[in-house]
């Protein structure tokens, strides 16, 4: 049987982050996934690396975030040459846009409250300061503000994928996908991983990240995570002549010209991702608002995909107590902490001992606390 | 819920006409759309517009005819853009999305054509058999000049004898076909159970042959120019060339179907394509959405219509218009006919299997509005991509406005072939509904 | 290329020129029955492109018609005055006319 020093359970953005980074740090890593129809929110999410929203209520998250953002114009540049095609990383700044007066005034507070917080580059803009930003923006006349963090930006989220999965075969490292694991058992100091297929792997060590599959996955290995799956339905156009320069939390122009709009949250644990129109609609409609010229764009396409969604909303980084040498990694905002998790995350899953911040995101204060129902943006 | 109508018909093809007039005299309300701007489908696209010049033409005026004295509701420039659960449909029309509840939804979506993709086919000049019969049927364009025609198939050698009847002038037909495969012969005996459909192949090759238009025996052929199409170049030899028109038989549209959440397909490997799960009726397994027609398995105008008037006796029983017993008695001389037209299917399928994707060499443009070529969907099958939703994401393919419609079945192939797999092992691209683009005007005024 | 059966009985433009139609006809049948066969360059690689299936299926017949951009010629209808012209790459969208 082939043997790992670390074998990475789930393909998406989370595992073949950590993976890759295990990799480029030496180590011989597996990273099980399973085949092409999955529920991967890798392929299905917006692309942002966002975190002017991130940490409200957990100030550890927050400076986990600023530090992936820190981290990521290094990532952007491997990967990019990894995938053979730019990242299109641009952090440029991004936007929440404000609809009304009352929506400025409630986005005014949780400035202020993640200012309190220590995230102190996000800040209120008015209407003419958006345009000064922004100069011929075609901006909707219900657009009087907007929250703006100039160290948030966007990024292809595919290509960020496909630049992972190149970088830890470059790295050496192996990509198994076809069949889920079904079983973890310890043998002799080692773990043996079983697969549906019947294929099988011995690693040393092991990271869960599994996505909206976690909580299962976990438990083998004595942890105890609850993860449910927030929907979030995507709107994608023909491609456009540039229209909007900054990123905003629901509606961007990607590095191909095409404008997405998102999101919904729709938190009903059902583990499928159709679209309805009705939700459609809804998001084309706040979309236009913003940009009046886009209700003749047309949408190419629509589709949805699950964020793996903790309690409270936060990442959860745990080793195991009973499993030594198992990790867990999950979280709402993989693309953004792709650096992280490249970084400090592998080399944590290494021996390296974990982050003084992934430390304070232990799945163990879920025992304590009811589920809330978070925004993911 | 209630219902705004009984049932729901998308196609007015050969499949959509009869299945419309049947399910109409027996009492349902009907709603038929088409995205095309009158009855006909592809094979009697425009039949109402130009004389009727053969058998098929006679079958398609009558079929329009019929639709027309009958009390169906028509829309046409419709196009159908969603099914969700519970009968619910969208459609756009004259800029305007609009949406009803059906009763029971049949879809008769015809075939597209089996993409040809050879070096230099994205050049203007290069388009399909397909586009140059539309254009003919539809506008009376016929070939003039230096008009190749190449592939293989019986629509094929159908446009060929239908050019140069009407009067067109072809250069020359590049035939990729491969002579009789020995996996045929064993189809032969049901097949000559339906004689008419065999003969009349060999005729329209004799027809063609007899005009004039002379036929190589090829295995490679690409396109060359600036800017333009200029010349085509056969194993190695150049012919002038301003128009290249590619034919590789035809695959059920099935991007429909494959958007409806519980919709089976399976894979037809004869045919070499995925189509829906169908019972004998019709029925898909996803509730209340029925298939007639090419949308299901191609069997050609005759069987669609057969086909189609079979669903309608189904949707009738389901919605309580009939007894299981009356629905059967009345099913029975169609099924026969439809029986008798589908017994030379499998020696035709077999007869024209689509050309092998191992001939596209790696420099060769496969998604057309992505610029994807053979080679990039290769190498994302090195990087660990089984099937075409992960080569999507890892190399665009499938992302344009066709959503895949083209370049679909052939990134399936290619990837079955670079991993050594069935195709029946691959996953094809999911599709997603709005299945047509629509604007995001037409869209948002469709929120509360 | 090709050659019309039934003589035109209306007029379009095209990119500022008048071309012969027939009514009843699509726009992608009339440009190529006079002999125009690139219609756009890709918003991909700039690369020319005409049509390919004349069905509705493979937007490589996108055109600018009436100030719209990105409009399928085969599925859009002629009528007499028809204004159309090529597509150049991306889509740029029309000002919002005030309601
Ligand atoms: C609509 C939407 C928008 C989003 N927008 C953003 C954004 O703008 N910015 C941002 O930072 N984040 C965003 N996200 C979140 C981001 O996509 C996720 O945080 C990230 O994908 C999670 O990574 P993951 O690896 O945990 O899960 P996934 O990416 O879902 O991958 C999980 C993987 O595990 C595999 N797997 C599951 N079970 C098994 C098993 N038993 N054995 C083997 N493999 C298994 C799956 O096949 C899959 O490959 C968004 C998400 C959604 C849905
Ligand atoms: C380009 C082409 C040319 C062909 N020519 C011939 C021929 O000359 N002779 C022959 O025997 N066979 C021909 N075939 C095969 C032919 O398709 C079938 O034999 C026959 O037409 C099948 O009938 P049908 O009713 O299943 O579908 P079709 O006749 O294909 O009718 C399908 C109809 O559905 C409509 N439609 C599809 N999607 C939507 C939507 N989303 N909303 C609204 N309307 C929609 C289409 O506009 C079309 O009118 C051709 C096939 C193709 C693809």
């Amino acid at each position: 049987m082939e043997r790992y020093d670390v074998a990475v359970i789930g393909g998406g953005m989370v595992g073949t982050a950590i993976g890759y980074g295990c990799a480029e740090r030496g180590a011989r890593v597996i990273v099980l996934d399973e085949g092409d129809v999955a529920l991967r929110a890798a392929r299905g999410n917006f692309g942002l690396v966002w975190g002017q929203s991130k940490g409200d209520g957990m100030p550890a998250y927050g400076a986990w975030t600023r530090l992936s953002i820190t981290l990521w114009p290094s990532l952007a540049e491997r990967v990019s040459g990894f995938a053979g095609r730019d990242v299109c990383y641009s952090p440029v700044g991004g936007l929440t846009f404000c609809l009304s007066e009352q929506e400025l005034a409630e986005r005014r507070d949780f400035v202020h409250r993640r200012h309190n917080q220590g995230h102190g580059t996000v800040r209120i803009v008015d209407r003419r300061e958006l345009l000064e930003m922004m100069p011929g923006c075609r901006l909707g006349p219900e657009v009087v503000g907007a929250s703006y963090d100039p160290t948030d930006g966007h990024v292809d989220p595919l290509t960020l994928l496909r630049g992972l999965h190149a970088g830890l075969r470059a790295a050496g490292g192996v990509h198994l996908p076809g069949a889920p694991v079904v079983a973890i058992e310890p043998v002799g100091g080692e773990y043996r991983i079983a697969r549906a297929d019947g294929a099988a792997v011995m690693a040393r060590r092991i990271v869960v990240a599994a996505g909206v599959a976690t909580t299962r996955i976990a438990a083998m290995v004595g942890l105890d995570v609850p993860v449910r799956p927030v929907r979030g339905q995507n709107i994608v156009t023909e491609r456009l002549a540039p229209i909007l320069p900054k990123p905003a939390s629901a509606i961007r122009q990607t590095g191909d010209g095409t404008i997405q709009i998102g999101v919904t949250s729709e938190d009903d644990g059902i583990l499928e991702t159709p679209t309805t129109t009705a939700a459609l609609a809804k998001m084309a409609a706040r979309a236009i608002r913003v940009l009046p010229p886009l209700a003749s764009a047309r949408m190419v396409r629509g589709w949805a995909a699950l964020r793996p969604m903790t309690p409270d909303g936060f990442p959860a980084y745990a080793e195991s107590a009973t499993h030594p040498g198992c990790f867990v990694a999950v979280c709402h905002s993989g693309v953004t902490l792709a650096a992280v998790h490249a970084g400090p995350m592998a080399e944590a899953v290494m021996g390296g001992g974990m982050h003084a911040l992934a430390a304070e995101l232990h799945p163990d204060r879920f025992a304590r606390m009811p589920i809330q129902h978070v925004p993911a943006i | 819920m209630s219902t705004d109508v009984d049932l729901l018909i998308v196609g007015a093809g050969p499949a959509g006409m009869a299945a419309a007039v049947t399910a109409r005299s027996r009492g349902l309300t009907v709603l038929l759309l088409d995205e095309n701007a009158g009855p006909g489908g592809q094979v009697h696209r425009g039949i109402e517009h130009r004389a009727a010049k053969d058998e098929q033409d006679a079958d398609g005026a009558k079929l329009a005819a019929a639709l027309r004295s009958s009390a169906v509701e028509t829309r046409f420039r419709a196009t159908l853009w969603a099914v969700e659960p519970g009968g619910k449909v969208f459609w756009s029309e004259e800029g305007a999305a609009r949406s009803a509840v059906a009763g029971r939804i049949l879809l008769c979506t015809g075939a597209t054509e089996r993409p040809l993709p050879i070096p230099g086919w994205t050049l203007p000049g290069v388009m399909t058999v397909g586009a140059a019969q539309i254009a003919l049927k539809t506008a009376g364009l016929k070939p003039q000049g230096d008009v190749w025609i190449a592939g293989q198939g019986p629509l094929l050698w159908l446009y060929a004898k239908q050019a140069v009847e009407a009067g067109g002038r072809l250069a020359g037909i590049v035939d990729l076909s491969h002579g009789i495969p020995p996996a045929a012969l064993r189809h032969l005996p049901r097949a000559l159970m339906a004689p008419g459909y065999l003969l009349k192949g060999l005729a329209w090759q004799r027809r063609v042959k007899r005009a004039g238009v002379r036929v190589i025996h090829a295995e490679e052929i690409r396109a060359e120019g600036e800017g333009r199409l200029a010349r085509i170049v056969v194993d190695g030899t150049e012919h002038a060339a301003d128009l290249l028109l590619l034919h590789d038989g035809v695959v059920p549209n099935t991007q429909i179907t494959r958007a409806i959440p519980g919709c089976a397909h399976d894979w037809d490997a004869v045919q070499a394509c995925w189509k829906p799960r169908l019972d004998a009726w019709g029925n898909t397994t996803a509730e209340g959405v029925m298939v007639a027609g090419d949308g299901g398995g191609i069997g050609g105008a005759r069987a669609a219509a057969h086909a189609g008037r079979l669903a309608a006796l189904e949707a009738a029983r389901a919605l309580g218009r009939m007894t299981e017993d009356q629905r059967n008695a009345e099913a029975g001389t169609e099924r026969l006919a439809l029986n008798r037209q589908l017994a030379a299917r499998p020696f035709l399928d077999a007869l024209f299997p689509p050309r092998p994707v191992t001939a596209i060499p790696d420099e060769t443009i496969i998604c057309r509005c992505e610029e994807v070529t053979a080679g990039k969907v290769r190498e994302a099958v090195t990087l660990g991509c089984l099937g075409s939703n992960q080569t999507k994401a890892f190399t665009r393919t499938g992302m344009g406005p066709c959503q895949g419609r083209v370049c679909g079945p052939v990134v399936h192939a290619v990837i079955a072939a670079a991993r050594g797999v069935d195709p029946a092992q691959v996953d094809p691209f999911r599709t997603r509904f709005p299945t047509k683009p629509l604007t995001l005007g037409e869209l948002a005024a469709l929120a509360e | 290329m090709f050659q019309r059966s039934d003589p035109p009985d209306i007029t379009i433009t095209w990119d500022g020129r008048e071309l012969p139609a027939r009514s009843g006809e699509s726009l992608a049948t009339a440009l190529l029955a006079a002999g125009v066969l690139s219609f756009r360059e890709t918003p991909v690689s700039g690369a020319a492109r005409g049509p390919l299936c004349l069905m509705g299926a493979c937007f490589d017949c996108l055109v600018e018609v009436e100030g719209q951009q990105n409009v399928q010629a085969c599925m859009t209808p002629v009528h007499p005055g028809l204004r159309a012209a090529p597509q150049h790459g991306v889509r740029d969208l029309p000002e919002v006319e005030a309601a």
